[in-house]
């Protein structure tokens, strides 16, 4: 009985750790090795570091990125809790579903087709524009496309429904009758809201905002088609280290500085937050 | 348990044995350079199917560089950008003429391409279109746009677009009466030349719109009306000229920049007799100027000017004066290094705040 427990345990274990070996660890090990070398060179180097931080439009890029990241997720969440208190406290059971639904869509069609799509509403004969200068409330199109505006609306969009979701998630375990007994005993919205509902979903909170938090940081279209004339992203950088410099080692730092700098940037936010990752994580 | 496996393995020796039954063609190439009725006409006439990928010349390196010139049977990279890849990173073979139908393609271009793409004196490359970079122009909006310069002139303020490319930095140069090309042999001087470039497209930037980044951009901006004065390809300024005629492709007075793609064969490409089946079918008179017909570019192939529609033929003599054809600035090949130089300078241009 035992052996055989053990054995599907094993079957079961053994494509996950397949997977992390072949397609993540072995690469990243790869990718850190390369790092440490120069073109040409046998030996290993700091020079791919070193030169991060030498050259000013290296690390103020990464800078603006994170910053960038960590304004976009402070929106994210902004945006996202009132929609998930309606949709776990406020609407009826029925309507649930189909609303949770109508978020997933934009998901559906890819990022690159919504992007297309802002581009559409935003632009200079865009939908807003032409909607404003037909009942005759401008004159000149208002710059809406091209600039730090779109980009981040189009990076909201885009990221936006992941922490909706964690959030519904734990709200849907929060007791009514916690916000009823808070009522009775004189609470006002604001601070129900501040100390009830919010301590209970800051588990959700944390974990929507390390995703939405990652998948800004690591994206690559919206800066790059929405962003305009002085959006260089992070992730542009890298790509150009690979593709236009065909100086990998440096892209591998790059890429390694991008992955340590976040994961500091969440350890930091889990410690200030008070919450655990493995609580966070499930 | 074991039947489970058993069945899954004889069903995955199953579909790849059906898979390799049909001989295939990976071909990793530019948009539009692979028409579907060409590909319907190739695929019923050799029974081999194409796979194709879309790619522009960056990607194509660093695809091919990853496999060591594998995962592709035929590339179809710009002549000046072959013969420092492969020193570097040999991830072409040599071509073998002999079994290129060479009286297909125009001699001199040939030759030419030959030699560009040649390292220790074999050639790598083998022509099939060309054409130029120059401005695709609305004529009602912007009826002075004539050289490079007006791609900083502040007449045409907020309504201008270029692509932060390359060739961008060759053609400012151009527009302010230097000649780049001439200096691919010292790069100190070079170096010193794209720092003016950057000054001068930093200081400007505050006229441009945005950077465009594919065919597809380039095409939305002239459409939109946001824009109207930018680089572009004539291809392109062709397509949107029969949409609308008040847009135009325009060779600038100090040059337009021609470039010439070609195909290559990659490395460790699995069907090589294939690949020089695609290479002169695509070659044919017929199915050269179909492709010409349809996308503007000019071709390689020696016979198929005869068989070009009359407004391809208007396309060009609009574009192109005699003295603008002798003024087209042929891409030389891209010596080592200095792309390093170029993508530092575009980063900073990226970067740089509006002044």
């Amino acid at each position: 009985m035992e052996t055989k427990r053990n054995r599907a345990f094993y079957f079961v274990l053994l494509p996950v750790l397949a997977w992390l070996m072949i397609l993540i660890f072995i690469p990243h090990i790869e990718l850190l090795v390369n790092s440490f070398k120069v073109d040409g060179q046998e030996s290993w180097t700091l020079e791919n570091y070193t030169d991060f931080f030498t050259n000013r439009i290296y690390w103020m890029t990464l800078v603006k990125t994170v910053s960038y990241a960590i304004g976009v997720t402070i929106l994210a969440f902004i945006v996202a809790f009132p929609v998930a208190f309606y949709l776990t406290k406020v609407v009826s059971k029925r309507y649930v579903g189909p609303l949770t639904m109508l978020l997933l869509v934009p998901l559906w069609v890819g990022e690159l087709i919504t992007i297309y799509g802002w581009m559409i509403i935003l632009g200079d004969h865009g939908i807003i524009n032409q909607f404003l200068i037909d009942l005759g409330w401008i004159e000149k199109p208002l710059p809406l496309l091209y600039n730090d505006f779109s980009m981040i609306l189009g990076l909201l969009y885009m990221s936006v429904l992941f922490m909706i979701v964690p959030i519904m998630s734990t709200l849907e375990s929060l007791d009514d009758s916690l916000i009823e007994a808070a009522s009775d005993l004189g609470a006002g919205k604001w601070t129900i809201i501040r100390r009830i509902v919010i301590p209970y979903a800051m588990p959700g909170i944390v974990s929507g905002s390390i995703i939405v938090f990652m998948l800004v940081i690591g994206d690559y279209l919206a800066p790059n088609i929405l962003g305009g004339k002085s959006s260089l992203w992070f992730t542009e950088q890298i790509y150009n280290q690979f593709l236009s410099t065909f100086n990998w080692n440096e892209g591998a730092a790059f890429g390694f500085l991008l992955l340590l700098i976040s994961s500091l940037i969440v350890w930091i936010a889990l410690k200030v937050s008070g919450q655990k990752l493995e609580r966070v994580g499930s | 348990m074991k039947k489970i496996i058993l069945i899954g393995v004889s069903a995955l020796t199953l579909t790849t044995g059906i898979l390799a039954a049909q001989e295939t063609l990976r071909i990793i190439t530019w948009k539009g350079y692979t028409p579907k009725a060409l590909v319907d006409k190739f695929e019923k006439e050799t029974g081999i199917k194409l796979k194709i990928t879309y790619s522009n010349n960056e990607e194509m390196i660093a695809k091919l560089r990853a496999t060591r010139g594998g995962g592709f049977d035929l590339a179809q990279p710009s002549q000046d950008r072959i013969s420092f890849v492969q020193k570097k990173f040999p991830v072409y073979q040599p071509i073998d003429y002999s079994r290129i139908d060479t009286k297909q393609i125009i001699p001199s271009m040939l030759e030419a391409v030959k030699k560009n793409s040649g390292v220790n004196g074999k050639g790598y490359a083998v022509p099939f279109c060309y054409g130029t970079t120059g401005m695709i122009v609305n004529k009602k909006l912007a009826p002075g746009a004539k050289d490079w310069s007006d791609l900083w002139s502040p007449k045409y303020a907020g309504k201008i677009s270029y692509r932060l490319k390359r060739p961008l930095l060759i053609a400012t140069a151009f527009g302010m009466g230097k000649n780049p090309f001439a200096l691919y042999g010292d790069i100190k001087a070079y170096k010193k030349l794209m720092a003016e470039v950057e000054k001068k497209l930093i200081n400007s930037k505050k006229l441009v719109k945005n950077y465009w980044t594919s065919a597809d951009t380039q095409k939305a901006n002239m459409r939109s009306g946001d824009v109207v004065v930018e680089s572009g390809w004539d291809g392109i300024g062709w397509q949107l000229h029969k949409e609308n005629p008040d847009i135009d492709f325009i060779a600038p007075k100090s040059g337009a920049l021609g470039w010439i793609d070609t195909y290559a064969i990659p490395a460790k490409s699995k069907n090589v007799e294939g690949a020089y089946k695609f290479i002169n079918f695509m070659l044919r008179p017929e199915n050269a100027a179909y492709f010409t017909n349809k996308e503007g570019y000019g071709t390689a192939s020696v016979g198929a000017d005869k068989l070009l529609k009359p407004e391809i033929k208007d396309n060009f003599s609009r574009s192109f004066s005699k003295t603008d054809i002798d003024n087209i600035k042929w891409h030389p090949p891209v010596p080592e290094g200095f792309e390093a130089i170029e993508s530092k300078v575009l980063e900073r241009i990226k970067a740089a705040e509006v002044k």
